[in-house]
């Protein structure tokens, strides 16, 4: 059934809307490649902040200095030129990973690096008591690490690991530059065919912000969680 | 494919005198970040609810969303609304303003640990707001915030890079153009992590420097 | 002439709790009156509400003849400050400017608040240490004096300003016992000697009642009982300053029995 015509003022918001509309596609299409690639970036550094931090606290020599390289190495140089040195240097050298494994790869290993000082501040936090106590019991090093020390550890890790996980959706849009269609990229196409700037990057801030909430609302209720454990545990004791 | 010593020499007064450029960026985007991010502190916690609201729905939108974008929204909008800014200005303007908003948080954290009483005592010998915040508070929020904010200095430095994205000739966009001429990224891009690392180790050396002297601060007495 | 301090009705309540609940209060001029009474009594809050720290929720304030609050209104800003100049404070806890010396601290407000030239700040600066017997720390920082020291900075700091009316708020209880009797003296010399109004919420009560002109009793945020010392520490008429006094006045020490 026909609706009765409100036309004028339809006419008038009418463009501006379906304006927004139809760059809406462009975008979500981009925000899908950000997200996939944060996710992503995100497992790999965090199994590597896992890995580095307790090699740069427990790992002998070796081991251990090569953690602090990696560390060092990528939280002493920029972003934007790791991503640029593994796209562009590293196929020189014969070894050419394609721009999504670029991305991931760099993205992650960056995360990693400034998610091991996470790890070892979470875990050098845990008072020495702990240690000695499970010590007393028969631990081994592996067994309090794993049983007692990491536990504790873990609430101390969220915030800051919520903060890191913001800083790589943020970083993601470095992507753009290294020809992956991600949402940033997506941006300054559109930018470039409709030149409706204003509109598109303020929908693209939008887009970025609300990803970054859900991050902080994700990580606020994790931390609750792990939380509520606690609580429990110290009730019972 | 060799690092060619030979060429890496070749680009290094090029690499030099993007670098310089990049220090500029640093230095003006800091005091920016510094002066703004102060001004945002104190609103935040001064302003009551709509100024004191709007300051910290700011610094949070800011902290959410990328450098590049924000980089991107000034370097195209701000010629549609009739204000013209070199490329160079364009950046300085966006890296002060996301870093401000991490500034503000700092100095909130400084603001926040000056005890009640000190407000109190600078209330009770009848000190006006402004005087208040200038002469009793800021002195003592600042000196043990001082290595934080070397550290946001120090993530500023690793992201003017980012500045190459506007045609600022920093360092890597110098790099980049070196190696599209001459086919050959290895060098130049080497070169500029190395530079990088090698600044940013060092001001993080002096950051510690920095954290051992304040970190020990002056109790309220 | 009007008196110094004059509380009417006041009701003070934070959330639930109230703190003040109809309490009244006039200080005449010149008075050295100590307020005393258990802990949560609510007599530190009588002080801040004079100080203009703290507002109230019903009832009236005034100061110097001036109205200081009334009702849950709050006065301009302007009009607080200037009202500000009238009191000075001093805090249990000291609250120097620890990024001041003692010098500093004292003469900082005098140039910053009334625009005193710094020189004749710091000649009149120096003068207030010497009367608190602190000549020679004028340049120290705060974190290099002891407790009975920071807070006869505090005091001479509150002087600088010259206020009409003095409040002391508990000033020697964050102190080491063997330093309150440094404090204690320079209030005793102040109050002998100076005509200002001086209001005194102390757990010392020989002191008080050396000092005081007259004695408060608060409890429960109302004035229980009131009046001249010989009379509200020896002969208490109401039975909770009774047990109060008895409370303070032979704990469970070793100290000789009272009575």
């Amino acid at each position: 059934m026909p609706r009765p015509a409100h036309c004028v003022p339809q006419r008038w918001t009418n463009k501006p809307v379906s304006g927004l509309i139809e760059l809406l596609p462009t975008l979500l299409e981009g925000l899908r490649l950000t997200l996939q690639i944060t996710v992503v970036a995100a497992a790999l550094g965090l199994a590597c902040a896992v890995v580095a931090g307790l090699a740069r606290e427990f790992a002998p020599r070796p081991l251990n200095w090569l953690a602090a390289t990696y560390v060092e190495v990528f939280r002493g140089t920029s972003a934007l030129v790791q991503l640029f040195w593994f796209f562009f240097a590293l196929p020189l050298m014969g070894i050419n990973l394609g721009a999504f494994l670029t991305a991931v790869l760099v993205l992650g290993l960056n995360t990693g690096a400034y998610g091991a000082e996470v790890v070892r501040g979470a875990i050098g936090a845990v008072p020495r008591g702990q240690w000695e106590a499970a010590a007393s019991l028969g631990y081994g090093r592996a067994g309090t690490l794993r049983r007692v020390i990491f536990p504790q550890a873990a609430l101390a890790m969220v915030p800051p690991t919520g903060n890191l996980l913001i800083e790589l959706l943020k970083n993601t849009a470095l992507v753009s530059m290294i020809t992956l269609s991600d949402l940033t990229f997506r941006a300054q196409m559109l930018r470039a065919e409709t030149l409706r700037t204003v509109e598109i990057f303020l929908l693209v801030l939008l887009l970025y912000y609300l990803a970054a909430r859900l991050i902080t609302h994700g990580m606020g209720r994790l931390e609750r969680h792990l939380a509520r454990g606690r609580d429990h545990g110290g009730s019972l004791s | 494919m060799n690092f060619d010593w030979g060429y890496a020499l070749e680009t290094l007064p090029g690499l030099l005198s993007g670098l310089v450029i990049t220090l500029q960026a640093t230095v003006l985007g800091m005091l920016v970040a510094l002066t703004l991010g102060l001004l945002l502190a104190v609103l935040r916690h001064a302003g009551g609810r709509w100024i004191g609201g709007a300051a910290r729905h700011f610094i949070e939108f800011v902290r959410s969303t990328p450098l590049l974008i924000q980089l991107y929204f000034l370097f195209y909008v701000l010629p549609g609304l009739g204000v013209t800014l070199s490329p160079l200005v364009t950046g300085v303007l966006a890296l002060g303003v996301h870093y401000a908003a991490y500034c503000a948080e700092v100095y909130r954290a400084g603001i926040n640990s000056v005890p009640r009483g000190q407000w109190e005592a600078a209330a009770s010998l009848g000190y006006p707001a402004g005087a208040r915040w200038r002469r009793i508070i800021l002195p003592q929020a600042i000196p043990p915030v001082i290595p934080a904010l070397g550290n946001y200095l120090i993530a500023m430095f690793k992201d003017t890079p980012l500045l190459s994205a506007i045609t600022v000739m920093e360092v890597l966009q110098v790099a980049k153009i070196a190696g599209a001429e001459s086919f050959r990224y290895l060098e130049p891009l080497t070169l500029v992590g190395v530079m990088f690392l090698v600044l940013s180790l060092t001001a993080s050396r002096l950051v510690r420097r920095l954290e051992a002297r304040y970190g020990r601060q002056a109790r309220p007495a | 002439m009007t008196s110094a301090l004059e509380f009417t009705g006041v009701e003070k309540r934070y959330g639930e709790l109230a703190v003040l609940d109809g309490f009244e209060l006039s200080v005449p001029r010149g008075e050295k009156l100590a307020i005393i009474g258990p802990s949560g009594s609510g007599k530190s809050t009588v002080l801040r509400i004079a100080m203009a720290l703290e507002g109230i929720q019903r009832g009236r304030v005034e100061l110097l003849g001036e109205t200081l609050w009334d009702g849950a209104k709050r006065p301009p800003e302007k009009t607080l400050r200037r009202l500000r100049l009238h009191a000075g404070m001093v805090f249990q806890h000291f609250n120097l400017f620890p990024h001041m010396s003692a010098l500093e601290n004292v003469c900082c407000a005098p140039v910053d608040v009334l625009g005193v030239p710094r020189a004749q700040a710091q000649a009149r600066g120096r003068e207030l240490l010497e009367q608190v017997g602190l000549a020679d720390k004028a340049d120290s920082a705060p974190e290099q004096l002891s407790g009975g020291q920071k807070q006869r900075v505090a005091i001479a700091r509150a002087l600088a300003m010259e206020p009409a009316v003095m409040l002391f708020d508990e000033v020697t209880s964050a102190l080491d016992p063997e330093m309150v009797g440094e404090v204690l003296n320079v209030l005793r010399d102040l109050a002998a000697r100076s005509d200002m109004t001086m209001l005194l919420v102390t757990h010392e009560m020989q002191f008080a009642g050396e000092i005081a002109d007259r004695i408060v009793f608060m409890d429960g945020g109302r004035v229980v009982e009131q009046g001249p010392p010989e009379q509200l520490l020896s002969q208490p008429s109401e039975p909770r300053t009774q047990a109060f006094l008895r409370s303070v006045l032979q704990p469970g020490r070793q100290a000789p029995a009272q009575d």
